[in-house]
């Protein structure tokens, strides 16, 4: 990704980029600056809701709050707190992603791995068997009426088991498998004595960390982000997950109405309160983001390969 | 062995057990994932009959009457259906004729972007409306375009360039363009990533042999760069086709709004509102089969063009 193709850059061999055949041009320049307005537009809309949410009242009334805070308080972060139930659902979202990633990986591990394997034998019907529902799905009501005949329906589980066999990622890590683990480790495996299990465990798996750490996040954030399952499947409040919880806040109510309990004490206007709740609900993201990028442009990357 | 090269001798059911005494560890492994695929999706496709009856959720299967085709032929009456057929396909078909190119131009200015540095840093900012959901999106939107208060509306007006609020979000064609925007620059970046991967791929003697013919930097990506890029574009540009009868249900119903209802009452929402919300369980399953059905017919089609143009299928 950092490596282009197109000329090694003049910037690698050391004399200098301003002159020279590949000396930098105007051109450059308007290409960083085009590039430069694009990323401004991922960051400022952010920058300014998490300035909105540590203003004062009185500043964000008087619409005098940009992308910096004025009169810096804490006091809508404060009322969350106290009110407890964003809070509660974070803790329940990240447990319910903990565990989706966790099933997900067995589960598409436990698929990847025997189709990735040349000789076996009835292999493109398994295959074909677990793709088949990629493409051709049974639709909302008869899934809505399996999860009530499973006696899922308003439980932690119906989070966590449906979606946790992803076609998708199945392919990503069947297609890395088979194009990084050499047929000759297996063979070496066999001869030593090694079957299936242990080769998996032992060689497999070992060798797979960076697919592993790269689907793990794909699983992760899926779940994080997902809310519409919850919206069919979930009525009970404490059950419901963070995102479902925010758009029910900020979004379903159509005017500013947002309800934090009694005992919060609230003294933020809602237009405060709800950049609180959004920030409050992106910075997780936000935080981790930087330190896993490089995991996702691996995993699309080999996504891209394998279509 | 462990490659399983069985080789076909005349003792053909013993070598089968041999393969098998060597290999069960695998079907083990593979029992796994297919037992959740039958409980979790295969279970549900019993439930399509449903489209074929008068369900009645107190009565459930057995109770409910057949009535063949006739939930269909009311859906092919239902004008609400007509608006979210149609609005699904146009929003769809907009969003692949201004979605597709962005991602494209957006690797080629990155391939040409020469300060590595800030190269890696805007590539990691341009990733990140990715990986945020559709509410967080669509929060931090309103917080942009709402009229009086969004940020966007309070500069322009100080700015002295319009005296009301542009109702971005909350009328019907404006709502349409700010949607289509916001899907645009949500997916620019992580879509350019597949196409700055084929550009890598790219053999840097062709570019060497351009700059001896003294062709220019647009010569360049012209001649070489889209021309080398071409197999991955049809191939995109054919995988989204296929994928214009789906729907993203988390997308409109957090940019959905009473005012916008025109446009935003799409192919998911009609399902959704008619069965889950109106319990009309029957002809919301009618209407997703007719999607999935549909949907499967153009991957298909997809795929079949996609093969006879020489390029890699998707299947």
């Amino acid at each position: 990704m950092q490596n282009t193709t197109k000329a090694p850059s003049a910037a690698e061999k050391k004399p200098s980029i301003w002159t020279g055949v590949n000396r930098v041009r105007i051109s450059d320049f308007v290409i960083a600056f085009v590039i430069l307005i694009l990323s401004l537009t991922c960051i400022l809309p952010f920058l300014h809701v998490a300035a909105k949410s540590i203003s004062s009242n009185t500043a964000v009334m008087s619409k005098a709050v940009y992308l910096w805070p004025k009169d810096i308080t804490f006091e809508a972060y404060a009322s969350i707190f106290r009110d407890g139930q964003l809070v509660h659902s974070m803790f329940y979202t990240i447990g319910i992603t903990l565990a989706f990633t966790l099933v997900g990986m067995i589960v598409t591990i436990c698929a990847a791995y025997p189709l990735s394997i040349k000789g076996l034998k009835g292999r493109p019907f398994f295959a074909f068997f677990l793709m088949f529902t990629m493409y051709f799905s049974a639709g909302l009501i008869p899934e809505y009426l399996l999860m009530g005949d499973l006696k899922l329906l308003n439980t932690p589980w119906v989070l966590i088991l449906p979606l946790a066999f992803s076609p998708y990622n199945m392919l990503i890590m069947r297609s890395f498998l088979s194009s990084t683990i050499p047929d000759s480790l297996y063979e070496a495996a066999k001869l030593d004595g090694a079957d299936h299990f242990q080769i998996l465990t032992r060689i497999v798996l070992p060798l797979s960390k960076p697919i592993i750490a790269t689907l793990s996040l794909f699983y992760a954030v899926g779940r994080w982000n997902a809310y519409a399952d919850a919206k069919y499947y979930i009525t009970k409040k404490a059950l419901q997950p963070l995102q479902y919880l925010l758009s029910n806040m900020v979004l379903s109510s159509g005017t500013d109405a947002i309800s934090l309990s009694e005992n919060a004490a609230v003294v933020s206007t809602p237009e405060v309160l709800q950049a609180a709740t959004i920030m409050f609900a992106t910075l997780p993201i936000i935080m981790v983001y930087p330190f896993v990028q490089k995991y996702f442009v691996k995993g699309a990357m080999i996504g891209a390969v394998k279509g | 062995m462990a490659q399983g090269t069985v080789v076909n001798r005349p003792g053909r059911r013993k070598v089968l057990g041999v393969y098998f005494r060597n290999n069960w560890q695998l079907y083990l492994l593979l029992l796994i994932p297919v037992i959740f695929v039958i409980v979790f999706k295969y279970a549900a496709y019993p439930g399509l009959r449903m489209a074929f009856m008068n369900y009645k959720p107190a009565k459930g299967y057995a109770g409910s009457k057949w009535v063949g085709w006739e939930t269909f032929e009311k859906i092919f009456r239902d004008k609400d259906f007509h608006r979210a057929l149609k609005n699904s396909l146009a929003f769809n078909f907009l969003d692949l004729l201004v979605g597709f190119p962005v991602p494209i131009i957006l690797a080629l200015l990155l391939n040409e972007l020469r300060f590595p540095r800030y190269k890696k840093l805007t590539q990691t900012v341009l990733y990140l409306p990715h990986f945020l959901s559709w509410v967080i999106i669509a929060s931090v939107a309103l917080n942009l375009f709402k009229p009086e208060t969004g940020l966007v509306n309070i500069l322009m007006k100080k700015a002295g360039w319009i005296e009301e609020g542009i109702p971005f979000l909350t009328e019907k064609w404006h709502w349409a363009v700010t949607y289509l925007l916001i899907g645009v620059w949500q997916n620019m970046g992580w879509g350019s990533i597949i196409y700055l991967a084929a550009i890598t791929g790219i053999d840097a003697e062709l570019y060497e042999a351009a700059t001896i013919d003294g062709a220019g930097r647009l010569r360049k990506i012209w001649s070489v760069t889209l021309p080398c890029i071409r197999g991955t574009m049809v191939t995109l540009l054919i995988m989204n086709l296929g994928r214009v009868m789906g729907s993203n249900f988390e997308r409109l119903d957090a940019f959905g709004n009473v005012q916008v209802k025109d446009f935003q009452y799409q192919l998911a929402i009609y399902i959704y509102e008619k069965g889950l919300a109106g319990s009309n369980f029957s002809r919301a399953t009618a209407v997703g089969l007719f999607q999935s059905l549909t949907g499967l017919l153009l991957v298909l089609g997809s795929d079949w063009v996609s093969k006879r143009l020489g390029e890699d299928g998707l299947l």
